[in-house]
């Protein structure tokens, strides 16, 4: 058996969003997102958990120096989206609707090119307490 | 005296600016907190009233009916809207947690039934941040 192990980060970035379809109306748009469809925004709290799994390496004891993992997601996902307005201050969601789900992809593939490949990488995203999505599932 | 709390959530986008100042200068007083196209927080509301247990029913008041009392006051104009533009209460004053508290007592005060106070108004704008007001 591989001893693979799974190391995490926890994160968090403070945003505002709306969740909207350009091509519909507005009725449209509220009976499909409800109040997340608010044309002057809402937010969230988002708390992001970033899990590598991988051998850990036989010298150091590390899967990951996690303080590099944070830098890393500080400087490829935080800077980007803390205190921000993910629909109009990003360029990731001005065609792409920012839903947990479509943001938890987006920063996926901002972290993966920047974690080596022999670990695989897996991202939790909580909008709320009771709402969180992950990717890869 | 006995004293009892409920919790209820919101969320919703804000900015901290003030009209009278260069962006320049909110930014160097607020920091990202000043972002022109707002951020946003899960905030969480404890609202906790005080007085006397009735002796028919041993309650305060019933949770439930503080809840629907704080959901159709606060949390019905507040939740998933934008606190600078959607809220006519907070239309001329800064969106900081601290005026956010005193302006959710007020909202609050005049609804509650006879014989149970408002104590504190208690507001997480993040799991590290928190304010509490008591009244003037």
């Amino acid at each position: 058996m591989e001893n693979k192990v799974s190391v995490f980060r926890r994160e968090h970035f403070n945003a505002a969003h709306r969740l909207f379809v350009a091509e519909w109306d507005d009725d449209k748009n509220q009976e499909v997102f409800g109040k997340c469809s608010n044309p002057n925004y809402h937010g969230h709290n988002y708390d992001l958990e970033v899990k590598i799994t991988g051998i850990p390496d036989p010298k150091t004891g590390y899967v990951i120096d996690l303080k590099k993992l944070s830098n890393i997601i500080r400087s490829q996902v935080l800077e980007q989206f803390d205190h921000r307005n993910l629909n109009l201050d990003t360029p990731f969601f001005r065609e792409l609707n920012p839903t947990a789900e479509n943001i938890a992809v987006v920063i996926y593939g901002l972290l993966r090119k920047h974690i080596s490949p022999a670990l695989d990488l897996r991202v939790r995203l909580y909008e709320t307490d009771r709402n969180f999505v992950e990717y890869p599932a | 005296m006995l004293f009892l709390t409920r919790a209820e959530h919101f969320n919703a986008a804000h900015k901290l600016f003030h009209p009278g100042w260069s962006q320049e200068k909110n930014e160097q007083v607020f920091g990202p907190c000043a972002n022109e196209n707002w951020h946003g927080h899960n905030y969480d509301l404890f609202v906790t009233v005080k007085g006397q247990a009735d002796p028919e029913t041993g309650m305060l008041i019933d949770a439930k009916k503080l809840s629907g009392i704080i959901r159709e006051r606060v949390i019905e104009g507040l939740d998933h809207k934008n606190l600078n533009l959607d809220v006519p209460y907070l239309k001329d004053k800064l969106c900081s947690a601290e005026n956010l508290t005193v302006a959710i007592w007020q909202q609050l005060e005049p609804h509650l039934p006879a014989g149970v106070q408002l104590h504190c108004i208690k507001l997480n704008e993040t799991p590290r941040i928190h304010v509490e007001y008591f009244g003037s």
